[in-house]
């Protein structure tokens, strides 16, 4: 559709943007012109278009009320892709760029014509609290009917389709003055603080510094207009180095000890990002101080009919005139309870906009003001109340006193400026109550924190730069400012109606009106805590940021309370919607978690490995050869290991070296076996409790000298192991003499197992007898592999013998090779963490964390020879004697067999005596590992079961869900070797 | 057991000396802002003495170990870095093969050699700090964390221990199978900076 090339709401003179380039935007299909620098809202505007959205529950139509964040009607999609798909957006702050493609939300087929509107003439029936009344009986509809129901009604918005694909950025900082609002104080603050020497960052959520400023024609100081002053304010900023200026950024939580996050968008409003900008950017900001000057946001007034579109902040309607030169209407009236509507009023009459006439509330309005509208020609109304308005998608008339019919096209309104307080809120700062101005003000933050300017109650510029230079320890400067229009004054709560007829909104999001809150005060309803959550006011995307006074007044009014007796809610985090994008900035694929990988892990990849998770490293799990699947793999890898060898990477395994002329003492504390009386050169496998008597961990621990130890952990207990033993020694022990040092990625760790693997490696080891007398199983040298230095260690974890070599990690990949080369022509084979844990579990090893679960002690483990009784004590001692780990009937590790072998139980699967019991069945226990044994020829299982060492030979039964459920016969834990000679070759 | 192998055989691979292959190998990266090196195989030792024990290592050192939070000592191409009341990072950053390691036990200390454990990573530039602060919420501005000074402390979910050697140079050290994760975010950190 070819653009209107004309804009008719378009003064080309007024506003900064006189010199800005023509853009073409799409609003629901339909093109549009519109200025570089603007507001979509302002674009639609200027073109006439004041219907930007429905409304959430009954449809109505609606139009851009506000010119900031505060908007709560104008919210639309903004498309660029199918991936780049932001819903919610809201017109009044999303910049214009070329190409920019809009659409309106929350109706069907049409914005103009919406079905959903018919919600509207059923009001009647979704008064507050309906969903609460309504969806009760019958108690079956609800799965089928009102779930569905309110799930589609449910939301606003369409998600994209597809992956986000921009990049997110974050950035810590630090400073000495956080400044959190660009206007008049804001920047007065900074200046002051880089003045007296202080670091600085200031943000503001727009694309210029300025805040009111950039609105208020009139205004000036020292003699400049308050937009030039502004401009050279933030030229002056800029210049220094340590100042980061941070615009487009939104303060969006206050966290602890000034902690504060920022949200930085830095390509929502260009046409063609380029690809290497992210789209947003985090800041998490620790400031010495922070200075809060998020300034004020104007209320609307609460009347009948008070929501058509063309009905607009006063604030708003001079925002889009003065900075982007739009007028809102062509014949504008004016509602109002406070003095800067008629400045609004005033700067519209100036470009010839009609206004003829100007309702307010007060009975009395200041004889300046007076002469000035006299001097306009416009009318104004004292005492006045609104009744009503007419116009269904854009307003036509407005109605004063009952039987005033003014013709106009938009209205203006303002109740007053509310002070911003969500971030002295989220600070943990009480708001107080000023009665006398019927405000909320902050008081006394328990951080760091000073609020100035109009979110600290100040009504006028004077004040407002005073308590700038006070907040940051300088000195108040006068400044020569003239016609500065107060912000005091104003009312709260809804009008004087004398007619009962048309909705008074409150919260435009989310359709709640005067009558609304009155019926949940009158339900019972009391705190404004209740009455927000059983009418919803305040509780849509904007947060209630022009709607919560007003509901807060109604409501004391209703209870005949005073304000601060009824409360106010809380405010939380985020200030404005914030995407996931910027929470989880680069946090995403090979950035979301390290994936640790093994010195030898690219011989393994190059070599067909399959991989798998265990905690944050991959691990090969299998090796399959062509045509095989993974338990093909899996049973000639354990086989080959069983007849022959086999080589593994064991590097991931945890390793502490302990040292000090108290380390053997400490051993003996930490691990639940002895370690003093252990000669140098052997290894011993221990068991370490918490306090509580429960397995914490187990490893084998290698004696190298009797004041150091080579201490190994499983894979995924390395971290906490160091973390528990070096807790034990700060706070208990003390005294100890004893050095806790991870050396995990220090050492490649290289098993090799089965008959040949002393023959396998033999000839790469110098400095070592390998023969069973000079290095039986268990037993611990250093000496050097394929000539670098090692610990080689003589220790299985298949039954069979084996060895573990330990070697610098930088040489890991060379030896693992070189013991692949003697390995393969022995018809050795290289197997993976798979056919680790089949043959462990063939011989009943346990693992940690698997077959045990923090409630397991080593009496239940089946471990009690690991137990030194001799020992005055060690961590989990006195826990083991509780009554209830010593009481029969505990759960204990046994072997399964299933009576049918070709059968693989789940693991976690439960198990129970008699399958024909009445459900929910007496759970006996749960199966902690099963496997398929290719080399027993049937499955193998361990599991946890209720006094389950009693009940060997008994059988038992898994159920399973639709299936017959499989008999198991309960074992011993060892399957493989039961007399364990195989391990001395 | 079984001992298999001809002698011939035994003496060729027992003079084998297996090559060193390094996690970082070929790794850099550079924009107008920020350069990123992987440094040259280093020597370290994780050191843990008491007090007394400080006069030792420092003997075997040559010079004083340093004793005040976030305080590092260098002579030549070795350095110490204070990582805790107890506990020392002792670098020389030249001789990967230099005896850090007394040849003497001492039961004043632990020196245990971690040269294998860690690798280090070069950053230079203008930006390097805020490349950094992308991922490391450490104050790092001159006054907080002036050259010369050491600390442990994150980058994202790695542990690293972070040495600013002069005003626009660090070096970072992590866990070697943490390469590719923290690789990955220095070098987005360094786009972010350069923007």
């Amino acid at each position: 559709m070819k653009p209107s090339s004309t804009q008719p709401f378009r003064i080309a003179k007024r506003g900064a943007l006189s010199a800005a380039r023509e853009v073409q935007f799409t609003f629901d299909g339909r093109s549009y012109a519109g200025l570089e620098g603007e507001t979509l809202a302002s674009a639609l505007l200027a073109n006439g278009v004041h219907l930007m959205g429905r409304s959430f529950k009954y449809h109505r139509p609606r139009g851009v009320m506000a010119a900031g964040v505060e908007e709560p009607n104008a919210l639309v999609g903004i498309t660029r892709d199918n991936a780049r798909h932001t819903p919610n957006v809201r017109a009044s702050v999303q910049e214009l760029y070329d190409g920019l493609t809009a659409t309106s939300q929350n109706r069907f087929p049409t914005l103009n014509f919406d079905l959903g509107a018919f919600n509207s003439l059923m009001s009647t029936f979704f008064p507050a609290g309906f969903y609460y009344k309504t969806f009760k009986w019958p108690r079956s509809a609800w799965d089928k009917v009102y779930e569905p129901f309110i799930r589609r009604a449910a939301g606003l918005g369409t998600a994209p389709s597809e992956a986000d694909p921009d990049r997110y950025a974050n950035r810590f900082a630090h400073c000495d003055v956080l400044v959190i609002g660009g206007g008049a104080s804001g920047m007065m603050a900074a200046k002051t603080a880089v003045d007296r020497g202080q670091s600085v960052i200031l943000c503001d959520e727009n694309p210029t510094l300025g805040g009111w400023l950039l609105s208020d024609t009139d205004v000036t100081i020292d003699g400049q207009p308050g937009v030039q002053w502004a401009a050279t304010m933030a030229t002056g900023l800029a210049a220094h180095d340590n100042v980061r200026l941070l615009t487009r950024t939104t303060g969006f939580g206050y966290f602890q000890q000034n902690m504060v996050a920022l949200a930085e968008r830095l390509t929502d409003h260009l046409a063609t990002p380029g690809p290497a900008l992210p789209r947003e950017r985090l800041w998490q900001v620790r400031a010495k101080r922070v200075v809060l000057a998020q300034g004020a946001i104007e209320r609307h007034m609460v009347f009948p009919d008070n929501d058509r579109p063309g009905i607009v902040l006063a604030g708003a309607a001079q925002t889009w005139l003065n900075r982007y030169g739009v007028s809102v209407g062509k014949r504008v009236g004016v509602f109002t309870a406070c003095d800067t509507a008629y400045q609004a009023a005033f700067d519209l009459a100036e470009e010839g906009v009609d206004v003829p006439l100007i309702a307010d509330t007060r009975p009395q309005v200041a004889e300046d003001i007076l002469a000035q509208a006299e001097e306009f020609g416009i009318e104004i109304i004292t005492d006045a109340q609104m009744t009503g308005t007419t116009g269904r998608l854009r307003m036509n008339s407005m109605i004063v006193n009952g039987d005033r019919e003014e013709e106009v096209d938009a209205l203006i309104t303002s109740a007053g400026w509310t002070p911003s307080l969500h971030l002295y809120s989220q600070s943990r700062g009480k708001p107080q109550w000023d009665a006398k101005t019927q405000r909320f003000v902050p008081g006394q933050s328990p951080q760091d924190c000073v609020t100035v300017g109009a979110c600290n109650g100040a009504t006028d510029l004077q004040t407002a730069l005073h308590e700038a230079a006070l907040a940051v320890g300088g000195k108040p400067a006068d400044f020569a400012i003239a016609d500065d229009v107060s912000i005091a004054g104003g009312m709260i709560g809804e009008t004087r109606m004398p007619q009962k007829r048309g909705k008074a909104f409150v919260d435009f999001q989310n359709d709640v009106t005067a009558k609304d809150i009155k019926l949940a005060v009158r339900e019972g309803m009391h705190s404004i805590e209740h009455v927000k959550r059983y009418t919803t006011n305040g509780m849509a995307t904007d947060q209630g940021k022009l709607s919560n006074m007003h509901g807060l007044a109604i409501a004391a009014e209703m209870l005949d309370k005073r304000i601060p007796e009824v409360g106010l809610t809380t405010f939380r985090a985020p200030y404005t919607p914030t995407t996931f994008g910027t929470f989880v900035a680069q946090a995403t694929g090979p950035l979301f978690d390290p994936e640790r990988r093994t010195p030898i892990d690219g011989w393994a990849e190059e070599n067909g490995a399959v991989f798998e998770p265990v905690s944050l490293w991959r691990r090969a799990w299998y090796f399959p050869q062509a045509g095989e699947d993974m338990r093909e793999a899996v049973d000639r890898e354990c086989q080959t290991v069983r007849k022959t060898a086999g080589i593994f990477d064991a590097s991931t395994l945890g390793k502490i070296e302990v040292v000090g002329p108290d380390a053997a003492a400490f051993m003996d504390i930490i691990y639940t076996n002895g370690w003093s009386k252990l000669k140098p050169g052997r290894a011993k496998y221990g068991i370490m409790l918490r306090e509580d008597g429960f397995i914490y961990d187990d490893g084998v621990v290698g004696k190298l000298s009797d004041t150091r130890f080579h201490v190994t952990t499983t894979t995924g207990g390395a971290p906490r192991v160091l973390n528990h033993m070096e807790d034990y020694l700060q706070t208990e022990f003390p005294d100890m003499r004893v050095w806790l040092t991870s050396t995990s990625e220090q050492w490649a760790t290289i098993a090799v197992q089965g008959p040949k693997a002393c023959e396998i490696i033999e000839p790469l080891v110098t400095g070592q007898k390998l023969d069973n007398e000079s290095f039986p199983h268990m037993s611990v040298a250093e000496c050097k592999v394929c000539g670098v230095d090692a610990r080689l260690f003589r220790i299985s974890f298949t039954g069979e013998l084996g060895f573990e070599i330990n070697v610098p990690a930088d040489y890991g990949r060379t030896v693992w090779e070189a013991v692949w080369t003697r390995a393969k022509p022995l018809g050795a084979c290289v197997y993976g963490t798979e056919a680790m844990h089949v043959l462990r579990a063939e011989k009943g090893y346990i693992i940690v964390g698997q077959d045990t679960d923090g409630t397991v002690t080593p009496h239940d483990a089946g471990l009690s020879w690991a137990i030194a009784k001799a020992k005055p004590d060690f961590v989990g001692k006195r826990g083991l004697e509780r009554p209830d780990l010593k009481a029969p009937g505990r759960r204990q590790l046994v072997g399964l067999k299933t009576t049918d072998p070709a059968i693989v139980l789940e693991e976690g699967a439960q198990i129970v005596d008699d399958p024909e019991q009445p459900t929910p069945m007496k759970m006996l226990g749960f199966v902690t590992s099963s496997y398929w044994s290719g080399s027993l020829g049937h499955s193998i299982a361990m599991a946890l079961i209720e006094g389950g060492r009693d009940r060997i030979g008994e059988k038992l039964y898994v159920p399973v869900p639709d299936a017959e459920p499989i008999e198991v016969e309960i074992t011993g834990t060892v399957f493989w070797d039961e007399s364990g000679e195989r391990i001395h070759g | 057991m079984a001992r298999v192998g001809t002698k011939a055989a035994t003496a060729a691979t027992k003079d084998l000396i297996a090559a060193r292959t390094f996690a970082t190998a070929g790794m850099r990266y550079a924009n107008a802002t920020v350069t990123l090196d992987a440094a040259a195989p280093a020597a370290r030792v994780s050191l843990r003495a008491a007090d007394r024990g400080i006069g030792v290592y420092s003997r075997h050192l040559g010079f004083e170990l340093p004793t005040t939070p976030g305080a590092t000592a260098s002579k030549g191409s070795t350095h110490a870095l204070w990582l805790g009341p107890d506990e020392w990072l002792i670098l020389d950053t030249k001789n990967a093969n230099a005896k850090l390691v007394p040849t003497r036990a001492n039961a004043a200390i632990s020196a245990t050699d971690v040269s294998h454990r860690n690798v280090g990573f070069i950053l230079t530039g203008a930006g390097a700090a805020d490349g950094l602060n992308a991922a490391c919420p450490r104050d790092l501005s001159l006054e907080a964390f002036p050259a010369k000074t050491a600390s442990r402390t994150i980058l994202g979910k790695a542990e690293i221990v972070l040495y600013r050697t002069a005003r626009d140079a660090f070096r970072v050290e992590c866990w070697r199978s943490y390469v590719p994760y923290v690789w990955g975010l220095l070098v987005n950190g360094a786009q972010d900076a350069h923007l």
